[in-house]
C-alpha cells in the first residue's frame, strides 16, 4: 500500500530546528527508488538529523521535503508506517529478550510467528541468545537484533545511522548483504558512516554533508545496486 | 533592535493610562476603605480587608482564567501563535502573586477573627491548593527549552491545572461542609452586612485591582515580547552562520 | 486503538514480571511509608484509627508517583518512545495500555497496603463494595493524571524533580475523596460515600479523556 512515484526522497531547502539551533540548515536532495546512498560528513554535520526527518521524527520549518510520496510538511505521522530508522538508541526494551522485542514491534500475534524465527537465522543469531534479555546482549548481538527486526519489518525506505558500528567483519557482511539485498528488492536505503572504504563498496552514490546541508554529491560508477538514474 | 519606550508608541500609552488609572483606583479605594466607609458592627475595623481580600481572590481567578483561555487559544491549530504563550505566562505569573496575597489577607482576617492563622474555609483552600498549582506550572514554564515546545507542554500543563479547579473546590466544600461549620461571622459570607458606602467602595476595590493586574499582565507580557524577538533574531544569524560552516569545508 | 493498548499493557506487564520492581520496591516502600505514619502518629489508637484512611491514600499517591516515573523511564530509555512513534502505535492505545497497566500493578498494592494499614492502624473494614469501586476509580484517576505529566516531562532533564509537585496537587481531590469513602465505609454508612465516589468518577472520567486526546501530541515533543 504505497503511492506511486518518480524518487523516494526530494528535499528543496529543508530547513529544521531544535530550539534555536538549526539542525539542517538547506537540505537539497533527490533519491531514486532503489538507491543506496551513503551519508558521509564529519560529527555535527546534521546526518543523523537528517535521517530523523526523513522519518517524520522531526518537523521541516522551511522549504519542502516529500518521502515516498508523503509531503512531510503536511503528514509527518503518515510517512513512518513505511520506513525503518535504525538509529544510536536501539528502540529495544531490554528487560525483554530478543524475540519477545520483535513480537512486539512488529505487532504480531505471539512469539511462534514465522517472521521470527526467519529474521533472526538471516541475521546469524542462535537460540540462546534469543531467550536473554536484551540488557544481557553485547552491543554486537543488540545491533544484530535491531537488524533483524529491520529486515522482518521490510519496509521501503531504510534509514540507518552508522550500521556498521559496533560489529565485527561477519556482522558487518550481515550488514552490507543486507542492504544489497534489500535494494534489489526495491528498497532505498540511506546510511550514514565514517567507515569510508567500507561503506563505498555498497554505496552507489555518496553524499557529503556539512554545515547542516549537502556540500557534495558523488555518484560512485562501481556497480553497487540497483539503482535508478536520477 | 528596538528601544523599550521608542517604536511602539501606541502599546506604551495604553501602557501608562492603565497604570495611571489603576494607581487612582487603588489610592482611592485605600482612602475611601481606611477613613471614609464605617466600620463593621461585629469585626470592627478588621472589616476594612473586604476591600483588598475579595478583590485579591477574584482577580487571582480572572488571571488563571485567562492563563486557561490564553492556552487554548495557543493549543488551538487556527489561532497558534507563540504571544498567547506569552499572556498565559504572564497572567499566571500575576495570578500566583496574587493569590499568595489572598492568603496572606485571607490569614490576616480570619486571625483575630477566629483566633486562628489558618482555617480550612473551602475558598480560601482551594485558593491554597491553585497557589501551589501554579506555582507548578510557573516552574514548568523555567525549564529551559525551545520557546515552542515549551509553550506546548505548558498550555497542556494550563488544561490540566484548570480543568482541576471546579473538582477541588467541590471536594473541599463537601469535605469542610461535613464539619458543622461555625457560625461565627465568616468573611465570605459577609456581603449581607455591605451596603451604601461600602459597597461603592468595594466596587472600586474590584475595579481597581482588575485594572492593577491588567497593567501588569501588560508589562510583563511586553517583556516576553522583547525575548521573543531577541529570539527570533538570534535564530535568524544561528542559520546563517551554520550555512557558513557548510560552505567553508 | 485497542489492540495496540493490549499489546503495550501486556508489553508493561511483562517487564514487571520480569524486573519485579513494583513487587520488590514499590510496594515496601508504601509499606515504609505506612510505618513510618504510625510512627509519626503515636501508639495511642485513638489517634492512629481516624487517620488510617488518610495514610493509606497518601502512601497510594507516593507509590504512584515512583511507578509513572517508572512506566515512563522504561519507555525513554534506548529511546522506546520514538519507536513507538515510528512503528505506528495509536498514542491513545499507548496511553491507555500503560494506564491499565499500572493501575493494575496498583491495585495489588492497594490490596496489601489496606491489609497491612486496618492492622496497623486498628481499623475494621466493612462494605467492601465501595471500598473495591472507590479504590478503583481512584486509582485510574491518579495513574491519569500522573502519565500525562510524565509524558509531559519526558524530554525535560528535571522530570524527576518536577513531576511531584505537579502531580500532588491536582491529584489532592482524589485524596480528599479517596479518603472519605474510606472513611464511610469504615462508619458503615456506605450511603454518604456515594457523593465522593461520584467525584472519584468525575475525575478519573476527566482525566482519562484527556489522556486519550493529548497522549499523541503530547508524544511528540518527547
Amino acid at each position: 500500500m504505497g503511492r506511486a512515484m518518480a524518487e523516494a526522497i526530494k528535499l528543496r531547502d529543508a530547513v529544521a530546528f531544535s530550539g534555536s539551533f538549526p539542525l539542517l540548515s538547506g537540505v537539497n536532495l533527490t533519491v531514486g527508488v532503489g538507491e543506496i546512498v551513503l551519508l558521509n560528513g564529519a560529527n555535527g554535520a546534521g546526518k543523523t538529523s537528517l535521517l530523523r526527518a526523513l522519518a517524520g521524527l522531526v518537523s521541516i520549518t522551511q522549504g519542502s521535503i516529500s518521502v515516498l510520496g508523503y509531503d512531510l510538511r503536511q503528514e509527518r505521522r503518515s510517512v513512518r508506517r513505511e520506513v525503518s530508522l535504525l538509529g544510536h538508541q536501539s528502540f529495544l526494551y531490554e528487560d525483554l529478550d530478543a524475540t519477545e522485542n520483535l513480537a512486539f514491534w512488529l505487532k504480531a500475534e505471539d512469539t511462534r510467528d514465522d517472521r521470527i524465527a526467519e529474521a533472526f537465522s538471516r541475521v546469524g543469531l542462535t537460540d540462546r541468545l534469543l531467550v536473554t534479555p536484551v540488557s544481557k546482549l553485547s552491543t554486537g548481538q543488540r545491533r544484530r537484533v535491531t537488524l533483524a527486526l529491520l529486515y522482518a519489518r521490510n519496509q521501503r525506505l531504510w534509514l540507518l545511522d552508522e550500521p556498521h558500528a559496533g560489529l565485527d567483519a561477519s556482522g558487518r557482511e550481515t550488514v552490507d548483504s543486507l542492504i544489497l539485498d534489500a535494494s534489489h528488492s526495491g528498497t532505498t536505503v540511506v546510511f550514514a558512516s565514517h567507515e569510508l572504504d567500507h561503506a563505498r563498496t555498497v554505496a552507489t552514490r555518496s553524499v557529503l554533508m556539512s554545515g547542516g546541508a549537502i556540500a557534495a554529491d558523488v555518484k560512485d560508477q562501481t556497480e553497487g545496486g540497483a539503482a535508478n538514474g536520477s | 533592535m528596538h528601544r523599550f519606550g521608542q517604536a511602539h508608541s501606541r502599546a506604551d500609552q495604553i501602557q501608562r493610562s492603565l497604570g495611571l488609572l489603576a494607581l487612582v483606583g487603588m489610592i482611592a479605594t485605600i482612602w475611601l476603605g481606611l477613613f471614609i466607609t464605617p466600620p463593621d458592627q461585629f469585626m470592627g475595623d478588621l472589616v476594612r480587608l473586604i476591600y483588598i481580600h475579595p478583590p485579591l481572590a477574584w482577580v487571582a481567578f480572572i488571571a488563571y482564567g485567562m492563563n486557561f483561555l490564553a492556552s487554548l487559544a495557543y493549543l488551538w491549530p487556527r489561532t497558534r501563535d507563540l504571544r498567547w504563550d506569552q499572556l498565559a505566562g504572564a497572567s499566571a505569573e500575576v495570578g500566583v502573586l496574587f493569590t499568595g496575597l489572598t492568603l496572606v489577607t485571607g490569614s490576616i482576617w480570619g486571625r483575630p477573627a477566629w483566633g486562628t492563622w489558618w482555617t480550612w474555609d473551602p475558598l480560601l483552600t482551594t485558593t491554597a491548593l491553585l497557589f501551589v498549582l501554579y506555582l507548578g506550572y510557573l516552574a514548568l514554564r523555567r525549564v529551559p527549552d525551545d520557546h515552542e515546545l515549551r509553550a506546548r507542554r505548558s498550555a497542556i500543563a494550563a488544561l490540566i491545572a484548570f480543568i482541576d479547579v471546579p473538582i477541588v473546590y467541590f471536594a473541599v466544600l463537601w469535605w469542610k461542609s461535613l464539619h458543622q461549620a461555625p457560625t461565627v461571622l465568616n468573611p465570605t459570607t459577609h456581603k449581607t452586612y455591605i451596603h451604601g458606602s461600602m459597597a461603592w467602595t468595594l466596587l472600586l476595590g474590584f475595579i481597581a485591582f482588575t485594572l492593577t493586574y491588567a497593567w501588569m499582565v501588560m508589562i510583563r507580557y511586553r517583556l516576553g515580547a522583547i525575548e521573543t524577538r531577541a529570539l527570533e533574531s538570534q535564530v535568524s544569524s544561528a542559520l546563517r552562520d551554520r550555512q557558513l560552516e557548510g560552505s567553508h569545508e | 486503538m485497542v489492540r495496540d493498548a493490549l499489546r503495550i499493557a501486556r508489553k508493561d506487564l511483562r517487564i514487571e514480571w520480569r524486573t519485579r520492581v513494583t513487587a520488590y520496591q514499590v510496594i515496601p516502600f508504601a509499606v515504609v511509608v505506612i510505618v513510618l505514619f504510625g510512627f509519626a502518629l503515636g501508639p495511642d489508637p485513638q489517634r492512629l484509627e481516624p487517620a488510617a484512611p488518610g495514610v493509606f491514600w497518601l502512601a497510594v499517591l507516593l507509590a504512584s508517583v515512583l511507578g509513572v516515573q517508572r512506566s515512563v523511564a522504561i519507555e525513554l530509555r534506548e529511546g522506546a518512545i520514538d519507536g513507538l512513534r515510528l512503528a505506528g502505535f495509536d498514542p491513545a492505545g499507548i496511553f491507555l495500555g500503560k494506564l491499565c497497566a499500572l493501575s493494575g500493578q496498583l491495585v495489588i498494592l492497594e490490596v496489601l497496603l489496606g491489609v497491612i494499614t486496618a492492622i496497623v492502624f486498628q481499623v475494621s473494614l466493612a462494605s467492601f463494595w465501595l471500598l473495591i469501586v472507590a479504590t478503583l476509580v481512584a486509582t485510574l484517576g491518579i495513574v491519569a493524571v500522573g502519565l500525562l505529566y510524565g509524558v509531559l516531562l519526558a524530554s525535560s532533564r528535571v522530570r524527576e524533580t518536577l513531576l511531584p509537585l505537579l502531580f500532588f496537587p491536582v491529584v489532592a481531590p482524589v485524596l480528599i475523596a479517596g479518603t472519605k469513602t474510606w472513611q464511610a465505609a469504615i462508619a458503615k454508612h456506605a450511603s454518604t460515600g456515594l457523593g465522593w465516589l461520584e467525584l472519584l468518577v468525575v475525575f478519573g472520567v476527566v482525566y482519562c479523556c484527556i489522556g486519550i486526546v493529548s497522549f499523541g501530541p503530547l508524544m511528540e515533543d518527547a
